[in-house]
């Protein structure tokens, strides 16, 4: 069986927390996808191309960024919400998880134009759902 | 065989334990699925950097509360937050609900309160890391012990020498446990 390796989709995963980072990581990779993770909002923005600190040559495309919401500086609803300024960038799919099940937190993001919103801890089940509309999006 | 089934279900049956002591819970089950060939050591792996996160915050909250000229409570804020969604993360129940104890003693701005929690949650602590470490040494045990079965029953069928890949299995086990390898020269 031939592996297409322009197949897999490549996500962005943005937390502060490093168990966190480690977890979602893992989640998506068994769901086969290539992960870059950051560690906050503004190396998120570096690495796609928005940030003061962007490197030339170095843009790398994603086709989704999940992020977490509580972030030290940037909030990822921040982040949300300069991803969707950028002419570039708006139409990846930005997903945000939270560890609080806040409604207005959730209906904010949504109408800001977040995917979707998870709560946290993620499980195996949450990002089969999530990749499931990433493929969806991509065809 | 019956060694390693033995260790098998020492290791279930203390799994269970863990689970109806409260110790974790399903997002603790949830990690282990996570587990495969190309990440057989992931919960390990996840454990440790838990465990290294867990004693840096309550240490940072033991300085922060000591503190003479007045407690930065905020700054104990943000470490409950950070240990709560680690341990909500990793499944270790009772360091997360002793977190959210701990949250409404901080949100109080209650000294005393907050010393209390933090001796609870250092115990919490101290308990989940003994009994996974437990947990791991198991299965790390039995892991061993069958790869060395399976390399002793094909050097018996087959006179062969220890068969490479079999040798580095067991050496990446031993190693992910802790251990090191001794070299013979």
């Amino acid at each position: 069986m031939a592996v297409e390796l322009g197949d897999e989709p490549h996500v962005l995963a943005v937390d502060d927390n490093l168990i966190d980072r480690k977890l979602v990581e893992r989640l998506l990779k068994n769901s086969s996808c290539k992960v870059t993770t950051a560690e906050n909002a503004l190396r998120a923005l570096d690495y796609l191309g928005l940030g003061n600190d962007t490197l030339e040559g170095t843009v790398s495309e994603v086709n989704m960024i999940i992020t977490d919401y509580c972030m030290p500086g940037m909030t990822g609803y921040e982040l949300l919400k300069k991803i969707k300024e950028s002419s570039v960038l708006k139409e990846v799919p930005v997903v945000i998880m939270s560890s609080e099940n806040i409604p207005t937190r959730i209906s904010q993001c949504l109408e800001e134009g977040a995917k979707m919103f998870m709560l946290k801890p993620l499980k195996q089940s949450d990002v089969k759902q999530l990749k499931w509309h990433l493929m969806k999006c991509r065809n | 065989m019956d060694f390693v089934n033995l260790l098998q279900r020492k290791f279930i049956d203390y799994s269970s334990s863990l689970h109806r002591e409260g110790i974790v819970d399903d997002q603790f089950t949830q990690l282990r699925k996570l587990e495969d060939e190309n990440s057989p050591h992931f919960v390990m792996e996840v454990a440790s950097l838990f465990f290294e996160d867990c004693e840096k915050l309550i240490n940072n909250m033991a300085i922060a509360l000591e503190q003479k000229q007045g407690v930065d409570f905020k700054q104990i804020d943000e470490c409950i937050h950070q240990l709560k969604g680690s341990s909500s993360s990793i499944g270790a129940m009772r360091v997360k609900n002793a977190c959210i104890a701990f949250r409404s003693f901080s949100d109080g701005q209650n000294r005393e309160g907050c010393l209390r929690c933090l001796q609870q949650l250092s115990h919490e602590y101290s308990l989940l890391k003994n009994k996974l470490q437990t947990l791991f040494r198991v299965s790390v045990a039995s892991r061993c012990l069958y790869v060395c079965l399976v390399i002793f029953c094909r050097g018996n069928e087959h006179a062969e020498p220890f068969p490479d890949v079999l040798v580095f299995q067991l050496e990446k086990e031993i190693v992910a446990a802790g251990g090191s390898i001794p070299r013979v020269h």
